[in-house]
């Protein structure tokens, strides 16, 4: 039946969100666009915490939830300044060209 | 019951669509324009799991504040290269699809393998604000504090790595 939503349908979706988020750190090279997959990897997670939140109708869920997007504020804006400072030695966002720690 | 039906499935597809769309635009400032509406879509589905708080936060936070800093970032680095390097290999592409099928396919048959009830209960209330906070500043006091500190140690690095010198 279509008409029943339940909670594997959410997590399937965050489990769904979650790949589209690998892969774009996968196969994209540009920095800023990784960071956004990053992001949305998060994001698939929180839904995932929030529908089991419900299921155990106990607000733990949410609170964990709010802690993650409380990282993720602190992990874009240390990370965004990394990107600023690699941008002005290497004047460009691209991965593949970042690689000084190549040995 | 059924406009729950109605509202996951339209929320769904606009979700995924919005993040297929975020990896495969090519210009970064449209792929966060669709960021934002994937983040947006999240909230209407915090909202159909009646989760009101999170909603707010997730739209003032996340679409607000963090994609700000983002086209922000966008706009002081005046991105002009070539975008035609799209991928970085063109050719170990299969091994990486493979991996990433088979990924989904784990994750949904560990979903898939305990059987959740197959609808939402009827009588099932959402936590209001006092609710949480109460949880927030008893149970969850201590990681509370330390979040302080991380955001304070956040700002202190970012300003410090994105210093000139």
């Amino acid at each position: 039946m279509m008409t029943y939503i339940g909670y594997s349908h959410y997590l399937i979706l965050s489990a769904v969100l979650f790949t589209i988020g690998v892969f774009g750190v996968l196969f994209r090279r540009n920095l800023i666009i990784i960071f956004m997959s990053i992001e949305l990897m998060l994001n698939s997670v929180n839904l995932a915490l929030v529908s089991i939140s419900k299921f155990t109708q106990s607000a733990d869920g949410q609170i964990f939830v709010f802690f993650v997007i409380t990282v993720a504020a602190a992990e874009a804006a240390v990370g965004l300044a990394i990107v600023i400072s690699l941008f002005r030695h290497k004047q460009t966002t691209a991965v593949d060209e970042i690689n000084l720690m190549k040995g | 019951m059924i406009w729950h039906t109605i509202i996951f499935w339209i929320l769904a597809v606009l979700c995924v669509g919005c993040a297929l769309c975020v990896v495969w635009q090519k210009n970064p400032v449209v792929s966060a324009v669709f960021l934002v509406g994937s983040f947006l879509a999240l909230a209407g589905l915090y909202l159909n799991l009646q989760a009101p708080f999170l909603a707010t936060i997730q739209i003032l936070i996340y679409a607000g504040a963090i994609m700000v800093l983002f086209v922000f970032v966008m706009m002081l680095l005046d991105l002009h290269h070539p975008f035609d390097l799209y991928f970085r290999f063109t050719k170990p592409k299969l091994p990486k699809t493979i991996a990433l099928g088979l990924f989904i396919w784990l994750l949904c048959a560990l979903i898939l393998a305990p059987a959740f009830p197959l609808a939402f209960p009827e009588s099932g209330q959402s936590f209001t604000v006092a609710q949480i906070a109460t949880l927030l500043f008893s149970k969850y006091a201590f990681p509370f504090e330390l979040t302080s500190l991380l955001l304070l140690v956040a700002m202190v690095g970012g300003v410090v790595l994105a210093k000139k010198k």
